[in-house]
């Protein structure tokens, strides 16, 4: 269960952002919306737990994220929280595999062995680009080895910020199957910020929280 | 997946900027482990060589020159002196001993020097093979010598006049070899000792045309000079005066001499190790340059680490990871690249019999070179290892611009 209350973060010199009150059961499905500047994505770093909010309360699984300290909140972050960012960040200096790897080192987690990552690609299909660099990937490949990664110590909560953009029909229908079919099957609950119309007619079936900021 | 080899990976993504690094990195360590193992083996040298001598006493002259002609064997002599001095001045309340030297002939370009076997337990030379000479025209060959001219105990050679080697030989006096000296490490080596009678005896047979011109010659021995050990401390005060003051004597003191020519080597070495620090200190600011660009140019890679949940004290690890990672390869190319130019140097002087000189050695003073390039990596990597640290992750989550 993720709940947040009177939830409000403030950069620097700048307004004080709030955020509508929120219950998200297990498993559940949370469709961000809103225009550039409404603050998604610092809704977002707050539940990735990459920003600490200046007032309210964010509870996840029971555990109060928003009391929690820098160190704290790194190892939540890692055991907790996958994230699909809108660009990828996959590295060109590092294999495919190598990529995935990095999840297990961020978070000194010896069991993310070359098994694990292999296994995990296998999972969405791209197992044989374990050894490609990222450029070589096409969009939707790419996409796929970024999910694997989001999903690779098995996350309580998923986030995915414009997980199709760039993508052309196919692949962002091979892509949302995929995010939904993954979280699914391991209870995660998944939030998406999107401005894709494919996304939100999709995941309509699944009956989403929608948030519009 | 571990730091070592992700910092790795990152700095072979950038070949380039990588090669430079450790190419400057790399000349300024050999420069300054060249001048190091130089000037440490050098000196070295004139301690062993110098050990246990506080006085050398020669005809009037430089007294530079009768330092390196008669200690180093480097240059030639000031000319000779009467050989009544030994006994002179070993008769002297002041001296505690005296060794003559006599220098002439060579053989093969290795001087033969003329003294007595004290000069060998003087020396610490310690016998391989044979016995020391006991009659005239018996020889000692020192190890480096008997490696460079083949000779071993039994085989007989003749010595040329003059220290070049190509002067006249002296085939009416050949010398027969009675052992060989173990290697010291000093300028005994490159030396063929026999007693100064020999040098007498050789020279007497050449230039004497008959009995009259023999007794004559006898009567006006000389030696080239003579090396003195105090016996107290305070004869360093009054006997070189005493030994300026007769016609004739020049007497040069080892400890000052070495010091003047160790200032006149100093200011080159002084260059050298300056050119060095400074090709260092522009690897440490090229380092820092392209460990700057590279945390600004993989600011995405850095903050996944970040999203994915290293601690920020991870992260600026890679950096500097990176940064030691080029620290090692430099050390381990300009050492490598320093030791094998001393070593190069080492066999073009002993081609030309000057001072033994090896690569296969470690100065005491690289251990701090080492600490320094290790110390120079840290710094370099300090800023962008904490441009790293305060990444702004959040952006990760910001629409592409």
């Amino acid at each position: 269960m993720i709940v947040w209350e009177g939830l409000a973060y403030r950069y620097a010199r700048g307004p004080l952002l709030r955020f509508p009150d929120l219950q998200l059961p297990d498993g559940g499905l949370l469709l961000l919306r809103g225009a550039s500047g409404t603050g998604k994505s610092t809704l977002l770093a707050l539940l990735a737990a990459l920003l600490t909010p200046v007032e309210g309360r964010l509870d996840i699984d029971g555990v109060a994220v928003h009391s929690l300290g820098p160190r704290e909140l790194d190892a939540w972050r890692a055991r907790h929280v996958g994230v699909l960012p809108q660009r990828l960040h996959l590295s060109d200096s590092l294999t495919v595999l190598d990529n995935l790897a990095l999840v297990g080192w961020a978070a000194a987690d010896r069991s993310v062995d070359r098994g694990a990552l292999l296994a995990a690609l296998a999972q969405l299909g791209v197992a044989e680009l374990a050894e490609r660099r990222p450029h070589e990937l096409s969009g939707g490949q790419a996409q796929r080895v970024a999910l694997a990664r989001a999903l690779l110590r098995g996350p309580r909560l998923v986030i995915a910020d414009e997980p199709t953009a760039s993508l052309d029909d196919d692949a962002a229908q091979t892509v949302l199957d995929l995010l939904q079919r993954m979280t699914q099957a391991r209870g995660a609950t998944l939030v998406v910020a999107t401005h894709d119309r494919r996304v939100m007619d999709t995941l309509a079936a699944a009956s989403p929280v929608e948030l519009c900021l | 997946m571990n730091l070592a080899r992700l910092s790795w990976t990152y700095l072979w993504a950038r070949p380039l900027v990588t090669v430079l690094n450790l190419l400057l990195l790399a000349l300024g360590l050999a420069a300054v482990s060249v001048v190091l193992l130089v000037s440490q083996q050098l000196e070295d040298a004139l301690k062993r060589d110098l050990a246990g001598i506080d006085l050398v006493v020669g005809a009037k002259g430089s007294p530079m020159q009768i330092i390196l002609s008669g200690v180093f064997h480097l240059d030639v002599p000031t000319g000779n002196i009467p050989a009544e001095s030994i006994e002179r001045w070993r008769a002297h309340p002041l001296v505690a001993s005296v060794i003559p030297i006599s220098l002439g002939d060579s053989y093969r370009g290795h001087r033969i020097v003329g003294t007595e076997p004290a000069y060998l337990e003087d020396r610490g030379a310690r016998l391989v093979q044979g016995r020391p000479w006991a009659a005239p025209l018996e020889a000692v060959v020192g190890a480096e010598a008997a490696r460079r001219t083949g000779l071993a105990v039994g085989e007989r050679f003749v010595g040329v006049h003059g220290l070049g080697g190509d002067g006249e030989p002296h085939g009416e006096s050949p010398y027969t070899v009675v052992g060989v000296l173990a290697p010291t490490g000093s300028v005994i080596d490159r030396l063929i000792l026999t007693s100064t009678e020999s040098v007498w005896e050789v020279h007497e047979a050449a230039t004497a045309l008959d009995d009259e011109d023999r007794r004559y010659l006898e009567a006006e021995r000389e030696v080239t000079l003579l090396l003195l050990r105090y016996r107290s401390p305070l004869a360093a005060v009054s006997l070189p005066r005493l030994i300026n003051a007769e016609a004739g004597l020049q007497s040069a003191s080892p400890a000052l001499e070495t010091a003047r020519l160790l200032r006149m080597v100093g200011v080159g070495t002084e260059v050298l190790r300056g050119f060095g620090a400074v090709l260092l200190a522009v690897a440490g600011l090229s380092v820092f340059i392209g460990l700057y660009h590279a945390v600004r140019e993989r600011a995405s890679d850095l903050a996944m680490l970040r999203m994915l949940g290293a601690p920020p004290s991870r992260v600026a690890a890679v950096v500097v990871a990176e940064a030691l990672w080029l620290a090692a390869g430099g050390l381990a190319i300009g050492l490598g690249l320093g030791h094998g130019l001393t070593a190069l140097l080492g066999w073009w002087l002993e081609a030309r019999q000057s001072m033994a000189l090896t690569g296969w050695a470690w100065a005491s003073g690289q251990w701090a070179v080492v600490a320094a390039t290790v110390a120079l990596a840290g710094v370099s990597a300090a800023l962008p290892a904490w441009q790293a640290y305060r990444l702004d992750v959040t952006r990760l989550l910001q629409a592409p611009r």
